[in-house]
């Protein structure tokens, strides 16, 4: 008897009955393990960091393997990369892409400029993209190794993991 | 090269001011009146087809400064055939801010117009389609001028931008 | 939107059952290869009138270069053109070197093309998987990226970094080349030129593609002439102008290699041309490799170049000083330049950039203008899309080559 013993765990918090289709865990653990694997970002390139985010999605290293798939619309996208640098002139553009994508939503900001503004302190800059959008990750780096965007987006899914009750009528 | 260009002083003589042999380019300092004809002439009759650049420069408060107008529009263009350059200059007092268009000459000065327009508030006279291009339509200022801050601060941000962060502040304060 | 509305109404026919509606192609869409954002005037399918709006990455380049030193200046360069960075650092550095009088030596000049022609072949490598993917080869997309990431591992050997290099600086070159990176070269140079025909039987007489580019935004020579087209775009309207052949800089002139031109000045026509300016920049770089040989022990600095190493680290660290607000911190050894102006010219990748600096004798550019060729091809879009339909648009963004890092600055 006891859970450990006739059960599989097949991924971290999730037991299944052998031979039978049965799953036990806690809710919150197979959601967040449902996200974790699709995450289905919006394609966002605004400068530099889009030529990287490019070559992460490319042949040598691979996000489809993580499940990534780029979608062009937002809203079927569930999180936004914000790769480059964002302008005054393309703030208002941006909060609205973002308000347009349905819940769960998370936000990576990729480079220094999406970070805090990078090298430009300038007129027509936003000083960082969290001037606007609540920011989950932040990918720092001009621009960012592909590896180290992966990184970023295997931190995204530490944070999902870690969330509990954002489903339903809590979210 | 230089033979024809001082034989252009003697035949624009009204328009050209100063003919410079001695910067890198050959360089030809205009008055604004009569400039279209001297540009035309270059066009077509001495073949230089070709619009590398249109630009302006602000001299405000520039120490080397010879002459008292502030700004000044700068032309660069190119004979494909005898592969020469030669720059043009115009200059514009502050408050007789204008200059004419080239744009029944060369299409490609409709954009390079508008960001001279855009960025140091020089209009064009006989444009078609004169507004701001890189920055946004409402924006006030012109950015490249030497009074302008390089940075802007919250009073004087622009108003949409100023909105967006302060419904942001006010979301988030929620 | 009221503007374009009033510029085309001429256009407006008044026969026509079909009223004229408006689209926009916003700035965040998957083919506006980064920010454009498109106001199109439609009669069904055709394009009838088009305005195109930039500026949503204006980052103010021109003016931060007038607070920045000539040497820092080099690093916003690279963020101008971001496909090809070496190049737009090469054309700041002509200019500044023509502004103080520097003298190159052979090395860092040999040194300099090759960069330069590395950079042009990732530049098109990512413009043929870009353009392919809109057009709807995706197979083309992950090729182009497998040897672009090639070139990437040999310029981080080089200079450390993938995109943004910032290796040329003002007279010469940051690094010299070590045996490994020139023995990688070597490889890549006889390996590639078999790499290209992968591309080319995939689309090159493929049906979709003939009828996705042929006659497509076709442009004569005098009109593109008139438009400012310049690079690749010039070239394939029969154009042969070149900068490299036209005013040559850096050891241009010691190298042979063909300028190739089309016919008909139509979008295939641009394709061959690109995909034949691979092969030469190929060709080129083999060339200069022969030589460097022969320079073995020059210096890569120009005598006289303001002095870019750090310096030694002294044993106990001065406390950083806390700049005071508006103050924009200087580097360790500020360039003096003389008063004057200088303007200089490449052949960057997607078409001619050049610079106009005015300087004033401090260590600061007074005026840096960049004359970049995505801002003057975007100017051309209105014209080419007359008649053509929305597929078609995508088909001449992707022409044209356009970076909006490079057109909005």
């Amino acid at each position: 008897m006891g859970i450990e013993k006739s059960t599989v765990e097949i991924a971290p918090g999730i037991r299944h009955i052998p031979g039978t289709p049965v799953v036990i865990s806690p809710i919150d653990k197979i959601i967040n393990w449902a996200r974790t694997g699709s995450l289905w970002p919006l394609t966002f390139g605004l400068a530099c960091c889009a030529i990287e985010m490019m070559a992460t999605g490319a042949s040598h290293y691979d996000l489809d393997r993580y499940g990534i798939i780029f979608r062009a619309t937002p809203r079927q996208a569930d999180v936004l990369i914000v790769a480059g640098t964002v302008t005054k002139k393309m703030a208002p553009m941006v909060r609205r892409v973002y308000d347009q994508m349905p819940e769960p939503k998370y936000v990576i900001a990729m480079g220094s400029c999406a970070c805090s503004g990078g090298v430009f302190k300038t007129y027509s800059v936003a000083q960082g993209a969290d001037q606007f959008l609540p920011v989950d990750v932040y990918v720092p780096g001009c621009p960012p190794r592909p590896e180290a965007l992966l990184y970023g987006l295997l931190q995204l899914q530490e944070k999902i993991r870690r969330e509990s009750k954002k489903w339903g009528c809590w979210r | 090269m230089s033979g024809w260009i001082n034989k252009l002083k003697d035949q624009f003589s009204s328009v050209v001011l100063e003919v410079q042999l001695d910067k890198d380019y050959p360089t030809v300092i205009c008055n604004r009146e009569g400039f279209l004809d001297l540009i035309k002439h270059l066009k077509e009759e001495k073949g230089f087809t070709y619009l590398i650049d249109l630009c302006g420069v602000d001299y405000l408060n520039y120490k080397h400064k010879k002459f008292e107008e502030r700004f000044e529009v700068v032309y660069h263009l190119y004979n494909l055939d005898t592969k020469e350059l030669i720059r043009l200059k115009v200059r514009i007092k502050e408050d007789d801010c204008w200059h004419y268009s080239v744009t029944p000459l060369w299409k490609t000065a409709n954009w390079f117009e508008r960001e001279v327009y855009d960025m140091f508030g020089i209009k064009f006279e006989g444009h078609p389609d004169l507004r701001r291009v890189l920055m946004p339509e409402d924006w006030e200022g012109y950015p490249l001028r030497k009074d302008y801050p390089l940075y802007l601060d919250e009073e004087h941000e622009w108003s949409v931008y100023k909105k967006l962060i302060e419904k942001t502040k006010m979301e988030r304060g929620k | 939107m009221s503007l374009a509305l009033e510029i085309n109404k001429k256009q407006l026919n008044e026969d026509s059952w079909e009223e004229p509606y408006f689209i926009n192609m916003g700035p965040q869409h998957p083919s506006t290869h980064g920010v454009l954002r498109l106001l199109l005037q439609l009669e069904g399918e055709t394009i009838v009138g088009c305005d195109p709006i930039i500026g949503q990455l204006h980052r103010g380049v021109e003016k931060l270069a007038e607070s920045l030193n000539y040497n820092q200046a080099i690093v916003l360069s690279d963020r101008l053109d971001y496909i090809a960075s070496a190049a737009n650092n090469i054309a700041f550095a002509l200019a500044f070197e023509k502004l103080m009088g520097l003298k190159v030596p052979r090395r860092a000049r040999l040194i300099r093309t090759i960069v330069c022609e590395m950079a042009r072949i990732c530049n098109h490598l990512l413009w043929l998987a870009t353009h392919a993917l809109d057009i709807g080869a995706m197979t083309v997309f992950l090729y182009c990226f497998r040897d672009r990431e090639w070139l990437l591992n040999i310029f981080e050997k080089i200079c450390g970094a993938r995109l943004t290099h910032t290796y040329v600086r003002v007279g010469g070159v940051r690094l010299d080349f070590t045996q490994e990176i020139i023995d990688d070269l070597y490889k890549f140079t006889e390996e590639f030129p078999n790499r290209i025909p992968d591309y080319e039987t995939l689309i090159d007489i493929n049906r979709i593609w003939l009828k996705r580019t042929k006659n497509i935004a076709v442009v004569s020579a005098e009109e593109a002439i008139n438009l400012g087209l310049t690079g690749p775009c010039l070239r394939g309207s029969g154009v042969p102008y070149d900068v490299r052949k036209f005013r040559p800089y850096d050891a241009y002139d010691e190298v042979e290699f063909i300028v190739p031109t089309g016919k008909n000045g139509d979008t295939y026509d641009r394709y061959r041309v690109r995909m034949e300016e691979m092969r030469q920049s190929n060709y080129i770089i083999k060339q200069c490799l022969d030589k460097l040989p022969e320079t073995q022990g020059e210096p890569i600095l120009a005598e006289g170049a303001p002095d870019l190493l750090m310096p030694k680290r002294l044993k106990k660290p001065k406390p950083m000083p806390v700049p005071k607000k508006g103050v924009v911190f200087r580097g360790a050894d500020k360039p003096i330049v003389p008063v004057g102006e200088a303007f200089a010219a490449i052949e960057s990748p997607k078409g001619e950039l050049s610079v106009y600096v005015v300087s004033d004798g401090s260590s600061n550019p007074w005026r840096l203008r960049i004359r970049t060729p995505s801002f003057v091809h975007i100017s051309a879009i209105p014209e080419l899309t007359k008649g053509h339909m929305i597929a078609d648009l995508v088909a001449i963004i992707g022409t044209l080559d356009i970076v909006l890092g490079d057109s909005d600055r």
